[in-house]
């Protein structure tokens, strides 16, 4: 839920003061989630008898303690924070982006096929137009379930989550057809990957013996970007609004279907990108996997993070780095990563259900500061 | 190429859907009995993970199909309870706690099968039964009697649901816990309890579902099992019109294509396998664009209720 509500009592007094007693509320919530789901995931540890110590210690050893850890956390921070942002907006909206995922492998599939077909191009104009392409091409994967719903009314967590297996299909299809390295083809392996994509197309790397590339920058900037676009525009100012009310934003003479496909589309564009970014800067080509299963977290980083661009920044690094950290303790202690999968759900449930809590909470607050202020008055 | 269209084909393709509809039957009557009280379950592919988890693991190291079941059953109403708590008590956002609830069952699965089994192993799951008489009908007999328990029970489901919720006082609450809550619990109708029994009723269907895939139709259990199936069911509910019977339809017609998609792959013609994969989901879309429109859905649905808030 979106937080100002919540605080829309108190900032009637004063529009600039900051409740502290509501922020500090607002922050400890998701750490209480965040806490919650680790106990839980610790009893079904036990129960495997397996120590959650001995694993949980694997988790936070290598993330906090060493240069390499903390970097990588980084570049797996990235592209939770582009699906996050995505996410963001069309929750703003008020409409739920499951197709991340199918998003990303379009944004990955679009990224590929532009550096392999102009891939003479220099870098100052292979780079760019790459990224555009891969932006356009997630776009497009969110218009889909965004035109359904404004022209079909087609519920657009089961069309995306549709569109999801299909782009899977459609990156297979890719990878073994036509994009498919010859290189593979003539050594016999046939090995299910596009070929190597041209210098020229790869995102810069911010650090030598590091993913780390700047493409985290790119995402940090864009979270800037999607704040002033949502809070300083007057498109992001009526996705908002229909989001909060779409009644009232109908009456107001809001097309309130049309921003809430456009907010799908964007969300589509964004999660593109993270495709881009895996692949531009990571891989530097299509594989399968090529998600990471990062549509799903992302959600659950935008949620953390308050639905707020802003707040998505340290929740993303968060999240990136329970995600290296899941992979350092199934190779250390032989705890499966899945475990992390689980807590991930776990997060979104509380996370989810508290902020009822936190919706009574403020409105208990917000009376007894009116009866004060009634005695008061006297 | 091989001959196509021939009797032993034909045959094939219909005895694949009528095995391959059991588990989203099971899932997606389940569904409609929480969506027609006004809470949209979208955690099904998790709560059916779990379940064929638990009914593969028992078979394995007891044998006992029944107790397997049993196990299920009760892994899913253990995650109804959870679904319940979080989008009954809490009213949270029911979109947003299915995806929850899934990526919560989805880990637990991978992670107790990585830890307790490690590699893909079959069981013997439940065997075909061949009605007397009635299995003998040629063709007709080949097709429908002569299957497992299991796919019986999902058919014999559908006109139980239907009776349920048409004909009794239990089914009639229900409606009118998702169509108007308000006026339903003006009427003493306690809607928590109603959204509470629904919910949990849908998980241990959604369970069964699990475990008719793991111990009656494959036989085996593997990281993420259904692949989806559970969205699918969650689909077939809105395409079925919330009605036991269309989405006995629904889900026939789906497993019909999907037979036909494997049966194509078996025999060889020449279309890529990848294509063939997608059609089922592709013409799920298309399934909602063609019903959305015309179909009423519970009033309530997706809507937490809040005494004294309408």
């Amino acid at each position: 839920m979106p937080p100002e509500s919540n605080s829309a009592v108190s900032k009637s007094q004063n529009r600039f003061a900051i409740d502290w007693n509501n922020l500090l509320f607002q922050a400890a919530m998701p750490v209480l989630a965040m806490l919650s789901a680790f106990l839980i995931g610790a009893v079904v540890l036990l129960l495997l008898k397996v120590n959650p110590l001995t694993a949980y210690a694997a988790i936070f050893a290598d993330v906090f303690g060493s240069v390499s850890g903390f970097t990588q956390s980084l570049v797996k921070a990235t592209p939770l924070l582009l699906v996050g942002l995505g996410i963001c907006i069309a929750f703003r909206a008020s409409v739920i982006n499951i197709g991340a995922e199918g998003q990303i492998i379009l944004g990955a599939i679009g990224a590929t096929s532009w550096a392999l077909i102009f891939r003479d191009w220099p870098a100052w104009l292979l780079l760019p137009t790459t990224l555009l392409a891969s932006f356009l091409a997630g776009a497009v994967w969110g218009f889909i379930p965004g035109i359904l719903k404004a022209r079909f009314r087609v519920n657009e967590i089961l069309s995306t989550v549709m569109l999801n297996a299909i782009a899977v299909q459609l990156m297979n299809m890719l990878i073994r057809g036509p994009l498919i390295d010859q290189a593979g083809v003539t050594a016999g392996t046939y090995l299910a990957q596009s070929e190597r994509l041209p210098e020229a197309a790869w995102l810069p790397r911010l650090l030598t013996q590091s993913q780390l590339n700047i493409g985290s920058i790119i995402a940090v900037v864009l979270a800037f970007l999607v704040y002033l676009f949502l809070w300083r525009t007057t498109i992001g100012f009526r996705i908002r609004a229909v989001g909060l009310n779409p009644d009232a934003s109908r009456y107001a003479g809001i097309n309130v279907a049309f921003y809430q496909a456009l907010s799908l589309t964007l969300a589509g564009g964004l999660a593109g990108l993270a495709g881009a970014v895996e692949v531009l800067g990571i891989h530097h080509r299509l594989l399968d996997g090529i998600t990471s299963g990062y549509g799903f977290s992302g959600i659950v980083a935008a949620l953390f993070g308050g639905l707020h661009p802003l707040g998505l920044i340290p929740a993303a690094w968060l999240f990136g780095s329970l995600l290296v950290g899941a992979d350092k303790m199934q190779r250390a202690v032989q705890v499966p990563s899945a475990l992390i999968d689980m807590l991930l759900g776990l997060v979104v449930l509380f996370v989810v259900g508290s902020s009822y809590l936190s919706k009574r909470w403020s409105i208990q607050r917000a009376i007894k500061t009116a009866k004060v202020e009634v005695e008061a008055k006297g | 190429m091989t001959q196509v269209f021939t009797q032993a084909v034909f045959i094939g393709i219909l005895t694949s859907a009528i095995r391959l509809a059991t588990p989203y039957l099971f899932a997606a009557v389940g569904e409609s009995f929480a969506q027609t009280s006004g809470v949209v379950n979208l955690g099904v592919d998790g709560i059916m993970l779990v379940g064929a988890f638990a009914a593969f693991y028992i078979t394995l190291i007891t044998g006992n199909l029944w107790l397997a079941v049993l196990a299920a059953a009760l892994v899913g109403l253990l995650m109804g309870l959870l679904m319940s708590f979080i989008s009954v008590t809490l009213k949270a956002e029911q979109g947003i706690s299915g995806i929850g609830l899934y990526m919560f069952g989805l880990g637990l699965s991978s992670l107790l099968f990585k830890v307790l089994v490690g590699s893909v192993q079959t069981v013997a799951g439940f065997d075909t039964i061949k009605i007397p008489v009635l299995g003998d009908i040629p063709v007709i007999g080949e097709i429908f009697f002569q299957n497992s328990l299991p796919v019986y029970a999902a058919f014999l489901l559908v006109p139980l649901a239907w009776w349920f919720l048409d004909k009794t006082t239990w089914g009639l609450k229900i409606k009118s816990v998702g169509q108007n809550p308000a006026a339903a619990d003006s009427l003493g109708v306690n809607v928590d309890q109603v959204r509470y029994f629904c919910v949990c009723l849908g998980a241990v269907l959604a369970g069964l579902a699990g475990a008719s895939l793991s111990i009656a139709l494959v036989n085996l259990f593997q990281e993420n099992l259904t692949a989806g199936m559970g969205f699918i069911a969650v689909a077939l509910v809105y395409f079925g019109g919330w009605k036991p019977s269309g989405i006995l339809v629904g889900a026939l017609l789906f497993s019909t294509v999907n037979a036909i998609q494997l049966w194509m792959q078996v025999l060889g013609v020449k279309i890529p396998s990848d294509l063939a994969i997608m059609l089922p989901y592709l013409l799920t879309i298309a399934a909602l664009v063609a019903v959305t429109n015309r179909i009423r859905q519970p009033a309530a649905l997706n809507k937490p209720f809040e005494r004294g808030e309408n």
